[in-house]
């Protein structure tokens, strides 16, 4: 089949689907923020300590306060739309946000789809399960089951290092998959460092131990392709928010360690 | 139209999709027999002349037609093993699927049971027939007859809803899509073919209980 011809047989059937959806405008995104006076941005909701629901019903993290910065650089409205890891790029690609901050890692799958601004955050992903359970590499995985969250980093990353008899349980999100993992359904878990962390703090039965680091993975903001105004303008918010000291302040109140000097720009 | 679409990005996801919708069909295929089981014993119980059976059966098809599927899902994979019950995300949906259409089953024959005339049970038994031949033949077979096309949709019903099992890590169809989403960020073109395959799955199991149905309720 070939795309014309189902382009043509789409038409018929999903014209009105497609007419009443807003495709990844052909405009200046940039020019389409400043228009509306307000910027959308996917964040994370079940992300500590990048995006969580605080005790007051607000979302809180470092990707809020990222967004939040991004905001009054450009100089307008700030809109959080809450996303899951899964669902972070077809927001982006169906225009129903105009950026993506949700610890966003680097990935040539995604980079094929979508622009990256520079690096925002440090990011780790490793795998993690209980001190009994001996594993020091890829190779020790064999026979075992291992949990991740669906479309994540982790994912991919496991899916690659995989030994053949390596089962691979993937949960709809990272709140999924850490119910799975307290509830023991899943021995061992990839997943990345806050996790892992969140996990400890809730001082379960079966701790989470670092077993082997995956992927040393920062954040970025994502956004469409082909956008070099908006690129510039968020490379330029990040820049000065680094030589302020204000992505320190960040990294030190909701990470805990001081910002790695060695962002990718 | 600014939209390219690009099909071939599913090419080598193919067995992905397929085993997904495999797993769709063996577990509404399974979760068919046995919940049109329960639902049959569940409605013999409903309408028994025992009582803690009747309320028994009464509790479970409150309980599971009042509460969401998902929830159910949830309690039995990742509320179970806290009390050593430890089932894989397979058999957790499985027993899901089981156990919720069983309820909706039981009140779908109860309702075909109660539309039989009381007089041609009388009539059943002044012929000499014993309890369970008038239960089988004179109320169980017409019964069901009748509500058939209700239990058929119920049964689809029920494999339209296991899309959500992919939640604990179940590999359906819907697992299948996102799976793929998530690698090569087609989601249009993915969810299209995937709404067409249930689209399809949903036509075929209709034709296959038509002529089920066409083949035991024959004489009718």
């Amino acid at each position: 089949m070939t795309t014309s011809m189902t382009r043509a047989a789409m038409l018929g059937t999903v014209g009105a689907v497609l007419a009443a959806t807003r495709l990844p405008a052909s405009a200046d995104a940039l020019a389409d923020v400043m228009k509306a006076g307000v910027v959308r941005v996917a964040v994370p909701q079940d992300f500590p300590p990048f995006g969580s629901v605080g005790p007051d019903m607000q979302p809180q993290g470092y990707d809020i306060d990222m967004a939040g910065l991004v905001a009054k650089g450009l100089g307008v409205k700030l809109q959080l739309v809450p996303v899951v890891s899964a669902n972070r790029l077809p927001y982006l690609q169906t225009n129903k946000v105009d950026i993506i901050i949700s610890t966003l890692g680097k990935t040539a799958e995604r980079a094929a789809v979508i622009d990256f601004s520079s690096a925002y955050a440090p990011y780790y992903s490793a795998v993690f399960g209980p001190p009994s359970i001996a594993v020091r590499g890829p190779a020790d995985l064999a026979g075992r089951t291992i949990g991740v969250a669906r479309g994540t980093l982790e994912d991919t990353e496991v899916t690659k290092i995989a030994p053949p008899t390596l089962t691979i349980s993937r949960y709809e999100d990272n709140a999924t998959l850490i119910t799975a993992f307290l509830s023991g359904q899943v021995p061992l878990i990839a997943t990345g460092t806050p996790i892992a962390a969140a996990i400890l703090a809730r001082n379960p039965p079966i701790k989470p131990a670092k077993k082997f680091l995956l992927k040393d993975s920062p954040c970025f903001i994502g956004l469409s392709k082909n956008e070099p105004k908006l690129l510039a303008k968020l490379n330029a918010i990040i820049a000065a928010a680094k030589k302020d000291g204000v992505l320190a302040g960040m990294s030190r109140k909701w990470l805990g360690y001081p910002l790695p000097p060695d962002l990718p720009v | 139209m600014t939209y390219q679409f690009h099909f071939e990005s599913l090419a080598g996801y193919v067995d992905v999709l397929a085993r997904g919708a495999l797993l769709t069909v063996v577990l509404t295929a399974i979760a068919t027999v046995v919940g049109l089981a329960i639902g049959v014993a569940g409605a013999a119980a409903r309408r028994s002349e025992i009582a803690p059976l009747r309320v028994l059966a009464a509790t479970y098809v409150e309980l599971i037609r009042n509460t969401p599927f998902l929830v159910q899902l949830f309690f039995i994979y990742f509320g179970l093993p806290s009390i050593g019950v430890r089932l894989t995300a397979n058999e957790a949906a499985l027993l899901a699927m089981i156990v919720n259409l069983g309820a909706y089953a039981t009140e779908i024959v109860r309702a075909g049971i109660a539309s039989i005339a009381k007089g041609q049970i009388e009539a059943g038994l002044s012929l000499g027939l014993t309890r369970r031949q008038v239960f089988v033949h004179v109320v169980l077979v017409p019964a069901l007859a009748k509500i058939y096309p209700a239990l058929t949709s119920q049964f689809i019903i029920v494999m339209l809803g296991s899309s959500v099992i992919s939640q604990i890590s179940a590999e359906d169809l819907t697992y299948a899509a996102n799976y793929i989403q998530a690698r090569n960020f087609r989601s249009f073109e993915v969810y299209l073919v995937v709404t067409a395959m249930y689209l399809a799955l949903a036509a075929g199991f209709r034709a296959i209980f038509r002529s089920v149905g066409n083949r035991v309720f024959a004489h009718r």
